[in-house]
């Protein structure tokens, strides 16, 4: 195994210098101060070139045909596929499947588990903080099959108010479904414990980890979750590739969904038979570039010591999370430990699409409003924040851009 | 009311050339939008497509043959925006306001980016909210 390349505020140039988009301009020829990863992350130099060098060089389908160019695109893909399985230490890379994103993952999950197991009076178990990619699916389950949605509650300190989580596991929950860390407050949830609780009472348990892969280092082995779903492009990956990890046995146990080429052994009038896993669940010709991106993107990630990305970004985020602590008419919401670099915030009196504008006329990239968890913001008893969230490339001259151009923001506004 | 013609407004804009002036005006002009009264913040009167709450409440004088607008929002900049718009469209009759010409009204004010067709545009779906409820309107009665 190669020596990990140990980042520092010395050496964190190199890493940045990977990201040209970082160099542009904005809004009134202010620098770029991108700081919205929660919603998409940029992509190395490295990435980019190898879906270039795809399409310029190698673009066949895959599985399909046994010419020069086919062979070596799947011989690409399935690498790709291998790296994943490494990245997240899975038993086996056939319980690695290609989605669209996490979104698409849980979809999948829901119309095949939830189809095959899910019925009237069942209990589903969601949290209160989870992305409507976690809830919705589920809604539109318990509707057609008539079970239901408990939501695991917050405590005081917005976080997973276990207690509540061990009674609501005593009404014997079919399956429980959290995330790994919130989009909307950064918050990084005791999963493995959870995940343990859960087990013992005999329900699946699924984690979104859509926010969590480029932020920490994941062992689906090690937190024995049923499912774990994860989008390509919020870890320096392109848009349109995600994957869901499922229990070789489990995923075996499931009907397929999508039907179509690539999924079958054989197809007549009579009878059509299916794949195995994985590719009884990639129907059609998949993302293809967007395998190898991914691929790329893990190499990428995992040629740095992950701690010392962690690190670097702490002292970052305390920078930041300290001088809006200090402005008394801003209400943060986001913990200061056991964050993955997320902090949602507002100001007294007013309305975070104003802080956000004004923001994003000096170059400050940042997301303002329900950040697509409503019943989050309701039991805020607000209707949105401004969400800064901070990324691997991000550096000091960020925050403090950051912090300056809200200092300036909040004059504007007096 | 809105006292505001878009001659004024243009006027007023003409002599901001830093971004930040042009802001800082914005939110002074929303100071001058009187707020909206609580009956008149319904589900119809909801413009969908805006991240903050917009309400845009149409009055039709039939003396006069020409529409008012009342309008509000929860987001200061949103307010000074809709007063904008409204310098435009109020007491004008239903042609004129088909005809308006927004896209040079909105490039003399230099604020053009406001009316992309975005699902989360609230100026452009204020426009269309405006221009679509005059014409049925005027297709109705």
């Amino acid at each position: 195994m190669s020596k990990k390349i140990i980042i520092t505020p010395q050496n964190h140039r190199q890493l940045r210098d990977d990201f040209a988009i970082l160099s542009r301009k904005s809004h009134n020829n202010h620098p770029l101060v991108y700081l919205d990863n929660a919603a998409t992350t940029q992509k190395p130099h490295a990435v980019i070139a190898s879906v270039n060098d795809f399409y310029h060089f190698n673009n066949a389908n895959v599985h399909r045909s046994s010419h020069f160019l086919g062979n070596q695109a799947s011989a690409q893909f399935e690498q790709a596929r291998q790296q994943i399985k490494t990245f997240i230490n899975a038993r086996h890379s056939k319980e690695i499947i290609w989605t669209k994103g996490a979104t698409e993952a849980i979809n999948l999950i829901v119309n095949t588990w939830g189809q095959n197991n899910i019925n009237k009076g069942d209990t589903i178990l969601l949290s209160t903080m989870e992305h409507h990619a976690n809830i919705v699916p589920w809604q539109m389950l318990a509707q057609r099959t008539g079970a239901v949605i408990k939501p695991i509650k917050l405590n005081n300190q917005l976080h997973i108010d276990l207690e509540n989580y061990q009674q609501l596991l005593k009404t014997s929950p079919k399956i429980v479904a959290f995330c790994h860390a919130s989009n909307a407050l950064g918050t990084i949830n005791p999963i493995a414990d959870m995940i343990n609780m859960a087990k013992r009472v005999g329900a699946v348990t699924l984690i979104d980890g859509a926010q969590a892969t480029s932020h920490l280092p994941i062992d689906v082995q090690q937190l024995d979750c049923d499912f774990y779903v994860f989008s390509g492009h919020k870890m320096f990956a392109p848009t349109g590739v995600g994957v869901l990890y499922g229990k070789e046995k489990l995923l075996n146990s499931l009907p397929p969904w999508q039907g179509g080429g690539e999924m079958i052994t054989s197809v007549s009038f009579q009878h059509t038979r299916y794949q195995q896993i994985p590719y009884k669940f990639e129907a059609g010709t998949p993302n293809i570039a967007g395998a190898i991106g991914i691929n790329k993107a893990v190499e990428y990630l995992t040629q740095y010591d992950r701690l010392s990305l962690i690190q670097y970004k702490q002292q970052l985020f305390e920078q930041l999370y300290d001088y809006l602590q200090q402005q008394p008419q801003i209400t943060i919401y986001s913990p200061l430990k056991h964050n993955i670099g997320v902090l949602s915030f507002n100001v007294e009196g007013e309305h975070h699409q104003d802080i956000g504008t004004l923001m994003d006329q000096y170059g400050i990239a940042v997301r303002t409003g329900h950040h697509c968890t409503m019943p989050l913001m309701t039991e805020l008893g607000i209707n949105g924040t401004i969400r800064i969230s901070l990324s691997i490339y991000n550096n000091d001259k960020d925050i403090q851009s950051c912090i300056n151009g809200l200092s300036k923001v909040l004059k504007l506004l007096k | 009311m809105i006292n505001y013609t878009h001659h004024d407004i243009i006027q007023i804009f003409s002599k901001h050339t830093s971004w930040e002036d042009k802001y800082r005006q914005i939110l002074q002009l929303s100071k001058a939008l009187p707020p909206l009264a609580n009956d008149w913040k319904t589900q119809t009167n909801k413009v969908i497509g805006c991240e903050s709450d917009v309400w845009l409440h149409m009055i039709y004088n039939r003396q006069t043959d020409r529409f008012e607008f009342n309008a509000d929002s929860n987001a200061r900049i949103v307010r000074g925006l809709l007063i904008i718009v409204l310098a435009a469209f109020n007491g004008k009759s239903h042609q004129d306001i088909h005809h308006f010409d927004t896209k040079n009204y909105f490039s003399t004010l230099n604020l053009m980016h406001y009316l992309s067709p975005s699902r989360n545009n609230g100026i452009y779906a204020v426009i269309q909210h405006i221009k679509q409820s005059t014409h049925n309107f005027t297709q109705n009665h």
